[in-house]
C-alpha cells in the first residue's frame, strides 16, 4: 500500500528517441497518490510522448518506471494497465453508435462460459461506475447511445470505463480540448469525483487555466526536459504560471527560485 | 484574465438515479431499438398486401406459399450471415462462388458414398475454410474487401469450372435417403394445405442462432464495435484482424450450408453455375432488411424480412398478374423506397 502523498508512479531518467529525434531527454517525474497532477508543456515539448510512455504505448529507450515502488519491465500497454494505470486518450476511443454500457465494456465484456454477454451485470456495473464519478442525468441511462451525448459526457463514459479495472492512476490526455465552458465543468466534476475516491489523476492540457483550476501540483516540460514542478501553493495564480511558461519559451529557462523550498 | 473556471459543488448527493425519465414510453423505446427491423417487417407486409390486393383469391390460398417456403431458406441463411460482414465494415462478393464450390464439394463427397449428413458437415467445414482463406487475403493482404472478394469470386468460380470441366454432378439415387429427407422433407401444417419444408425450419433455427450470436455473444458485439470505430476497438484491446477474418469464416460457413441446400432442392443435381444468382439478391436483402451500409449496426430479424421480401417479389408479381418482365422494375422500386424509409429509422450517429 502506498500512503497518500507518497509516489505511486515514478519515472526515472526517461529517454525516448524516434530515429534521430530525441523526444524525451531524461525526464524524471513522480506521481503522488491521491493528487491531481497537471502536466503542462508547449506544443512539441514532449507532453504526448510522456503520456504515451506512461500509458505503455512507448517503451522508453532509457530509464526506469516504478509503480508502487516496484520496477516494471518490460513496459507495455498491458503492463501499465495491470500496474493500475488507465489512460483516456484524446480521441476517447468510443464507438458512437453503441450504448454507454457497450462502450464501457468494449474489449472486456462480462460473459459466461459460452461467451454470452451477461447483460444485467454489465448494466449494474455501468450504473455503479457512472454514479461513482457523478456521471448521472435525467436524460440518459447506460443504454443511451454515446453518439447522442455531448463532448463532456463522452469524456465521462471514457473516465467511467477507465475506473472499471479499479485503476489507481487515471491519465487524462487533453480531456477538455475543444469543449465548451459547461462541458469543461462537467469533466472537472468527474475528475473531482475520481480524486475523492482516493485515486490519482494525471491531467494533461494545453489550456493552462483549465489545468490550473483542477490540479494540485504541476509538472512542466520543455523541449524534452523537465522545466520545473511545484505545488499549486507555490504559484500566485494561473497568470503566474503562464508568465513562467512564457519566460521559458523565450529564454529557455524560468525563474524557479520560489519553487526550491517546495519540491 | 478573469475567465477562470469555478469548480462546481461536487458534494451534491450522488444517489440520483441515472435515468429518471418517466415519459419515455416502452413502445417508443422498443421502436428506437428495433426500428430498422420493424421497418423491414412493414416493407414485407406492404409488398405482400400490394400483390395480394391484385389477386386476393390466389394469395389467400395457403398452398400458394409452398413454393415460396421451398425457395426462401437459402436466401435467408446467406442474408443473415452477410449482416455480420456488412456490420463489420467489410463487403463479401465472393459468397456465391463459395456456394457453388461447396455444392460441388458436397456432391463429390456423396459420390464417394459418404452419407448425406456427414458429407454436409464436411462441406460446411470446407466452406468455413474457404472463408478463412478469403478473410486472410482481405485482412492480411490489406486489400479492400470490395476488390479482393470481387476478384476471388471470379477466381473460385473459375477454379470450380476448371475442376468440373463445366459438367453437372448428379446423384439421383440419393434422392429419398434419410439425409436427403432431413434437409428437404416436408411437413403438412394441419389441414391448411401448407407444407413446411425441413430446410425452412433449419433456416429459422439459423436465424435464431445468428440473432443470439449477433446480439448477445462477445463475437457479435465485437463485430459491431469494429465496424463502428476500428481505431477505438483496437485501442481497447480487441483483435480487429481476427474479428474481420471471423466474419468471412462465418459467411463461408453459411454459404456452404446454402450450397448443400441448393443441391438438394434441385433433386441432388449440382450445376457449375450454382449460387451465382444469389449475389445481388442477398446483398439487396441485407439492405432492404435495414442494415445500413456504413457498418457498426445492423439487424438480423430485419435481414430475415428482407430475404422474405426479395424472394416474394418475382413469384408475387407473377401471382398478382404482372408480366414477368415487371420483376426487375419492382425489385428496383422496393429497394429504393425501403432505403428512403430506413432513413427515418435513424441516420448515422457519430
Amino acid at each position: 500500500m502506498v500512503a497518500a502523498g507518497e509516489p505511486i508512479v515514478e519515472m526515472r531518467n526517461i529517454v525516448k528517441r524516434f530515429g534521430s529525434v530525441e523526444a524525451l531527454s531524461g525526464v524524471s517525474m513522480k506521481v503522488r497518490k491521491g493528487e491531481v497532477l497537471g502536466l503542462l508543456g508547449d506544443n512539441g515539448a514532449g507532453k504526448s510522448t510522456l503520456v504515451k510512455t506512461l500509458a505503455g504505448v512507448h517503451d522508453p529507450d532509457e530509464g526506469e518506471i516504478f509503480v508502487k515502488g516496484q520496477l516494471v519491465s518490460p513496459w507495455t500497454p498491458l503492463a501499465a494497465r495491470n500496474a493500475g494505470i488507465e489512460t483516456v486518450f484524446q480521441d476517447r476511443a468510443l464507438a458512437p453508435q453503441h450504448s454507454i454500457v457497450t462502450n464501457i465494456f468494449m474489449g472486456r465484456e462480462i460473459t459466461n462460459t459460452f461467451g454470452l454477454i451477461r447483460v444485467q451485470r454489465q448494466v449494474a456495473e455501468a450504473n455503479r461506475l457512472m454514479r461513482e464519478i457523478g456521471f448521472t442525468s435525467k436524460v440518459f441511462n447506460p443504454d443511451s447511445t454515446v453518439g447522442h451525448l455531448s463532448g463532456g459526457e463522452r469524456q465521462g463514459v471514457a473516465i467511467a470505463r477507465a475506473l472499471y479495472n479499479n485503476a489507481d492512476v487515471i491519465v487524462l490526455d487533453e480531456p477538455t480540448t475543444s469543449l465548451s465552458l459547461t462541458e469543461t465543468q462537467k469533466v472537472f466534476r468527474f475528475v473531482e469525483a475520481v480524486k475523492e475516491s482516493g485515486r490519482t489523476v494525471v491531467f494533461i492540457g494545453h489550456n493552462i487555466y483549465h489545468v490550473y483550476d483542477i490540479a494540485d501540483r504541476f509538472f512542466v516540460i520543455d523541449r524534452g526536459r523537465e522545466a520545473f514542478e511545484g505545488p499549486k501553493a507555490a504559484f500566485r495564480g494561473a497568470d503566474h504560471l503562464i508568465e513562467m511558461m512564457h519566460q521559458l519559451a523565450e529564454t529557455g529557462s524560468a525563474d524557479v527560485s520560489h519553487l526550491q523550498a517546495t519540491t | 484574465m478573469t475567465d477562470q473556471i469555478v469548480i462546481p459543488d461536487t458534494s451534491a448527493p450522488k444517489t440520483v438515479p441515472v435515468d429518471e425519465r418517466g415519459e419515455q414510453s416502452r413502445w417508443l423505446l422498443f421502436y428506437r431499438r428495433n426500428g430498422r427491423a420493424l421497418n423491414a417487417f412493414l416493407t414485407f407486409m406492404l409488398v405482400w398486401a400490394f400483390f395480394a390486393s391484385n389477386n386476393p383469391t390466389l394469395f389467400l390460398i395457403p398452398g400458394y406459399y409452398n413454393a415460396f417456403l421451398f425457395s426462401v431458406p437459402a436466401t435467408i441463411i446467406i442474408t443473415t450471415a452477410l449482416v455480420f460482414v456488412i456490420v463489420s465494415g467489410e463487403l463479401d462478393l465472393a459468397f456465391p462462388s463459395v456456394m457453388g464450390a461447396s455444392g460441388g464439394m458436397f456432391m463429390s463427397l456423396v459420390l464417394l458414398d459418404i452419407p448425406i449428413l456427414p458429407a454436409a458437415a464436411i462441406t460446411m467445414a470446407g466452406g468455413a475454410l474457404i472463408g478463412l482463406l478469403i478473410g486472410a487475403v482481405v485482412v492480411y493482404g490489406k486489400i479492400s474487401s470490395l476488390v479482393a472478394t470481387l476478384g476471388l469470386n471470379f477466381f473460385i468460380v473459375g477454379l470450380v469450372n476448371l475442376i468440373a470441366q463445366g459438367r453437372n454432378i448428379e446423384s439421383r439415387e440419393s434422392v429419398g435417403t434419410l439425409g436427403y429427407r432431413f434437409f428437404t422433407g416436408r411437413w403438412a401444417l394441419g389441414d391448411t394445405g401448407i407444407l413446411i419444408p425441413n430446410h425452412f425450419i433449419i433456416a429459422l433455427i439459423w436465424v435464431a442462432f445468428c440473432y443470439v450470436l449477433f446480439t448477445y455473444h462477445r463475437f457479435g458485439r465485437r463485430v459491431q464495435l469494429v465496424g463502428d470505430n476500428p481505431d477505438s476497438a483496437r485501442q481497447m484491446g480487441i483483435n480487429i484482424d481476427r474479428i474481420r477474418v471471423g466474419v468471412f469464416v462465418f459467411s463461408g460457413l453459411a454459404a456452404a450450408l446454402c450450397g448443400v441446400i441448393l443441391v438438394q432442392t434441385a433433386n441432388m443435381v449440382w450445376f457449375p453455375t450454382s449460387g451465382k444468382a444469389y449475389l445481388l439478391i442477398a446483398l439487396a436483402a441485407v439492405f432492404v432488411g435495414g442494415t445500413p451500409t456504413w457498418g457498426g449496426v445492423g439487424t438480423i430479424f430485419g435481414a430475415f424480412f428482407g430475404a422474405l421480401t426479395i424472394t416474394l417479389i418475382p413469384s408475387g408479381a407473377v401471382g398478382a398478374g404482372f408480366a414477368g418482365f415487371w420483376t426487375d422494375f419492382m425489385f428496383g422500386m422496393v429497394i429504393i423506397l425501403t432505403m428512403i424509409a430506413h432513413r427515418f429509422s435513424g441516420a448515422r450517429v457519430r
